[in-house]
C-alpha cells in the first residue's frame, strides 16, 4: 500500500486516540503531580440556626475558603513531585506493618487492601473464565442444530445484562434473608449472613464475575470452532484419539490465539473491577483499587475531592494493568518470532 | 385523527396535573428543584407542583449533584432542598443568594427560627428539624417489664434480656452502613460523651479515652444487630422495625410516620419513639434542620418567581395535609406522638451536628471509611481512631486546611 494511502486510513483513527486516549493520559499523569488547594482564611462568622426551642445564634472565628471578585474559589497549584504517590502506597505505615511482622495490620492500609483483592479477584476468574467459556463453547458447538439457535440466546443473556443492576439483582437474592439465603438457611439447618464476613463477599463478587463474563469468552470459543480443521480432526479419531486427546491436541492448539485474546482482555476488564464493589456495597470488607479511585474523588460533606491522589491512584492501576499484561503480550511477541524464523 | 388523539390526551392531562386550588397563583416560569427525597421533600415538593410549572428531582445523591448544579451559569436548579451540613459546600462556593428582599416581600409569615442567617443575611429558610432519637417496640418491652432504656448500658442490658427470647430477629437495629451513616453514628455517640473534633489550626483530637469509649458501646451494640450490620442504611432499619425483625433502634426522626403507615408496616402502634440514650454528658444524637436556598445564577425576576412556588410549598395547608411526616417549624404544625422522640431528645440537648467546622467534612469521611476496621476486628480503637487521624491529616492538608 502506498504510504500516502496508509496514512489516510489510519489517520483518524489516530487522532482519534490521540484526542480521547493519549491527551486524558497525559492530563491524569501531570496532575498527580501537582496539588490544587482552596486559599483559606480565618474570619469572624454569625451564624443562626433552628432549633427546638428557638433560634441559636453563634458568633465565632472559623477558617473559611477565600472567594474571588466574581465569588470563585481562589485557589493554588504547586508541583509536589511523588507526594501524592506516597500518600496513596503510605510506605510508613507499611514498614511499621512489616517491622510487627503483621499481614493483618498490612491490610488495613487502603491501597495494599486494594492491590491484595484486586490481584486475587483478577487472577482467580481468569481460569474459571476461560474454563466455563470453553465449556460452553463445547456445548453449544455439540448441540443438535435445531436447538443451537435458542441454546445461544440463553447463554449470552448474562453478558445483556448492566454490570451493576447485575450485581444488584445477585446481592438482593442474597442480603438479610434473600430467597436464596433463605433456601441456604433451609437446606443446611443453620443461620446464614452472606454480608457479614469478608470472604463470602469475596466468593459472591468473583462468582458473579465469571457468570458474567464467560458468556463473552464462550461465544469468541465458538466462533473459532467453527474453523476448527475437520481433516485434522478425522484423522485423529482414525489414529484412535480419545475425546479428551483430540480436544488437548488439536482444538486447544487452534483456538490458542483466542485462549490469549480472551486472556488479555480478561486482564485489563477484571482488574479495574469495580461494579461488584457498588453492586455488593462490599466496602468495608472488600475494596478494588477502581473503588479507591472513585473514593479519592467522592465530595465529602464540605464539598471538596482529592483530585490530586485520584490521579496517583489511576495511575498506579494503570502501571498494574501493564505489569499484568507484560508475560502475556511477551508471550504473544515469542509466538511471532517463532513463526517468522 | 391519531394526532388529534395525542393532543387531547396531553391537553387533559396537563390540565388534570396543574390544578392551581392549592396555589395563590398560576406559575408561568419553569422552576426546577433538586432535593432529597425522604417524605417530608415529597410533602413540600408536592405542594410547590400545584402551582404548575414545577419539576422536583427527589434524588438521594442531591448532595453530589448540587454543587456542580448550582456552580453552572445559569443554574440547573433555582431551589435547592439543604441541611446543615449540604448547605456548607454551596455556601462556601457562593453559589447561593441572600434571601433578604424576598423574605420581606413575601415572606412575613414565616417565623424567626426559619430563617437561617449567616453574616447576618439571610441564605436559607429552614422547614423541619431533624435527629436521630431511640424508637421501640412498647409490647415487646412490656412483655418482658423492661423499662425504656435512657442510656446506652440500659440499652445493651435490655438487648440482653430480649435476645434470650424468640421475639424477633434481633434486639437492636443501627444505621451502620460503612461511609457516611456510620460515620453519623460516631458524631452522635462522641458528642453525646462530650467530645470535640478538632484542636487548634484544625488539628484532629479523637484519639483520645472519649473516642475509645464511643467506638467501644458501638461495638458492644453491634452484637445484638443483624450481622450484616455494615450494609444497613436508614431504609434497611426502617423495614426491620416495619417487619418486626427488631426491637429497638436508634434512627431518624423523619422515619418516625413510617412506622404508623398501615400500607408497609405490621406493626402499627407499637413503635414509640423517647429521647436518643443519654451519653455521659447529654442525649446521643445530632440536631439537624432541612429547608430551602435558592440559586445565585439566575435571574432576579427568576429568584423571585422561585420563591414565590418555594413559599406555596411551605404553606400551613402543606404541614396540615403532612403533619406527621417531620417535625415541622411551619405555623400549623401540631407536635404528634412521632416527634415525641425527637423533642425528647432536643430537651436532652443533644448537639447541632458540628458543619460549622471547616474540617467537618473531611473528618466525616475518615471516620466513614475508618470505622468499619474496628467494627470487625481488624484493628483496636486506639490504632482505628490513629489511622482516621492519620487520614483525616491527609485530607485536610491536601484541601489546605492545614
Amino acid at each position: 500500500m502506498k504510504s500516502k494511502t496508509f496514512a489516510t486510513f489510519v489517520g483518524p483513527s489516530i487522532f482519534m486516540m490521540i484526542l480521547f486516549i493519549a491527551l486524558p493520559l497525559a492530563g491524569v499523569l501531570s496532575q498527580s503531580f501537582y496539588l490544587t488547594q482552596s486559599v483559606y482564611e480565618e474570619v469572624e462568622v454569625e451564624t443562626c440556626t433552628p432549633s427546638f426551642t428557638g433560634q441559636i445564634c453563634l458568633t465565632e472565628i472559623t477558617t473559611l475558603p477565600m472567594l474571588d471578585k466574581e465569588g470563585k474559589k481562589v485557589t493554588k497549584t504547586t508541583f509536589v513531585g511523588l507526594r501524592n504517590y506516597r500518600n496513596v502506597i503510605e510506605f510508613p505505615r507499611v514498614i511499621a506493618a512489616f517491622a510487627n511482622k503483621s499481614w493483618q495490620q498490612f491490610m488495613t492500609i487502603d491501597f495494599w487492601k486494594a492491590l491484595r483483592f484486586t490481584l486475587t479477584f483478577t487472577l482467580l476468574t481468569l481460569p474459571l473464565v476461560l474454563l466455563f467459556g470453553l465449556l460452553i463453547a463445547l456445548t453449544i458447538n455439540n448441540a443438535a442444530k435445531s436447538i443451537r439457535g435458542p441454546v445461544i440466546f440463553i447463554s449470552l443473556l448474562p453478558m445483556i445484562i448492566t454490570p451493576v443492576i447485575g450485581a444488584l439483582s445477585i446481592r438482593w437474592l442474597f442480603i438479610g434473608d434473600g430467597i436464596l439465603t433463605s433456601f441456604l438457611e433451609w437446606w443446611l439447618v443453620r443461620d446464614i449472613a452472606m454480608f457479614a464476613q469478608a470472604w463470602t463477599i469475596e466468593l459472591m463478587m468473583m462468582l458473579y464475575r465469571v457468570w458474567h463474563v464467560a458468556p463473552f469468552a464462550a461465544i469468541v470459543f465458538y466462533a473459532a470452532l467453527q474453523t476448527v480443521n475437520q481433516d485434522s480432526l478425522e484423522s485423529a479419531i482414525i489414529d484412535g484419539a480419545s475425546r479428551w486427546e483430540r480436544l488437548r491436541y488439536v482444538i486447544i492448539p487452534h483456538l490458542m490465539p483466542l485462549i490469549v485474546f480472551v486472556t488479555l482482555i480478561h486482564l485489563m476488564d477484571s482488574y479495574r473491577v469495580f461494579e461488584e464493589v457498588i453492586g455488593f456495597s462490599s466496602q468495608s470488607y472488600v475494596i478494588s483499587l477502581q473503588w479507591l479511585t472513585y473514593d479519592f474523588l467522592s465530595l465529602d460533606m464540605l464539598g471538596n475531592r482529592s483530585i490530586s491522589r485520584a490521579s496517583a491512584s489511576a495511575m498506579l492501576t494503570m502501571i498494574g494493568i501493564v505489569i499484568l499484561l507484560i508475560p502475556v503480550l511477551r508471550g504473544v511477541w515469542m509466538d511471532y518470532k517463532g513463526r517468522r524464523l | 385523527m391519531f394526532l388529534k388523539k395525542i393532543a387531547t390526551t396531553i391537553a387533559v392531562s396537563l390540565i388534570s396535573t396543574s390544578v392551581w386550588a392549592g396555589c395563590a397563583f398560576e406559575n408561568t416560569t419553569e422552576v426546577k428543584s433538586l432535593t432529597a427525597g425522604f417524605d417530608a421533600w415529597k410533602a413540600v415538593t408536592g405542594a410547590m407542583a400545584e402551582c404548575g410549572n414545577v419539576s422536583a428531582s427527589l434524588d438521594q445523591d442531591f448532595k453530589d449533584k448540587q454543587p456542580d448544579a448550582f456552580a453552572a451559569n445559569p443554574s440547573l436548579y433555582q431551589i435547592g432542598g439543604v441541611s446543615n451540613g449540604t448547605m456548607v459546600p454551596l455556601l462556601n462556593a457562593g453559589t447561593i443568594r441572600p434571601l433578604d428582599d424576598l423574605v420581606a416581600k413575601y415572606g412575613s409569615h414565616l417565623k424567626p427560627s426559619q430563617l437561617i442567617k449567616v453574616n447576618g443575611k439571610i441564605m436559607a429558610i429552614a422547614m423541619m428539624v431533624n435527629n436521630q432519637h431511640f424508637m421501640y417496640r412498647s409490647d415487646v418491652l412490656d412483655e418482658f417489664r423492661l423499662a425504656v432504656p435512657t442510656t446506652y448500658d440500659e440499652v445493651l442490658a435490655a438487648a440482653a434480656t430480649i435476645a434470650k427470647y424468640d421475639v424477633v430477629d434481633y434486639p437492636l437495629g443501627g444505621t451502620y452502613k460503612a461511609g457516611w451513616n456510620l460515620a453519623e453514628e460516631f458524631v452522635n455517640m462522641y458528642l453525646g460523651n462530650g467530645g470535640s473534633f478538632f484542636g487548634e489550626g484544625n488539628a484532629p483530637a479523637i484519639n483520645n479515652a472519649t473516642g475509645i469509649a464511643s467506638l467501644e458501646t458501638m461495638k458492644d451494640l453491634t452484637a445484638y444487630m443483624d450481622p450484616e450490620y455494615l450494609v444497613s442504611d436508614s431504609t434497611y432499619v426502617q423495614q426491620q422495625f416495619q417487619q418486626g425483625k427488631i426491637a429497638m433502634a436508634n434512627l431518624w426522626a423523619s422515619r418516625a410516620g413510617a412506622m404508623d403507615n398501615a400500607e408497609e408496616s405490621q406493626v402499627v402502634g407499637k413503635v414509640i419513639m423517647s429521647s436518643a440514650p443519654m451519653g455521659s454528658v447529654r442525649a446521643s444524637s445530632t440536631n439537624w434542620w432541612d429547608g430551602i436556598v435558592l440559586a445565585k445564577n439566575m435571574t432576579d425576576d427568576e429568584a423571585d418567581n422561585a420563591f414565590r412556588v418555594a413559599m406555596e410549598g411551605l404553606d400551613t395547608e402543606m404541614v396540615q395535609a403532612n403533619n406527621d411526616a417531620a417535625v415541622w417549624l411551619i405555623d400549623g404544625y401540631v407536635a404528634g406522638n412521632a416527634a415525641a422522640g425527637a423533642i425528647a431528645t432536643a430537651n436532652n440537648s443533644a448537639a447541632p451536628y458540628p458543619s460549622n467546622e471547616p474540617g467537618m467534612g473531611a473528618m466525616h469521611t475518615a471516620l466513614g471509611n475508618g470505622i468499619a476496621a474496628f467494627l470487625n476486628g481488624a484493628k483496636d480503637a486506639a490504632t482505628t481512631l490513629a489511622d482516621i487521624e492519620a487520614a483525616y491529616v491527609v485530607s485536610a492538608t491536601e484541601s489546605g486546611l492545614m
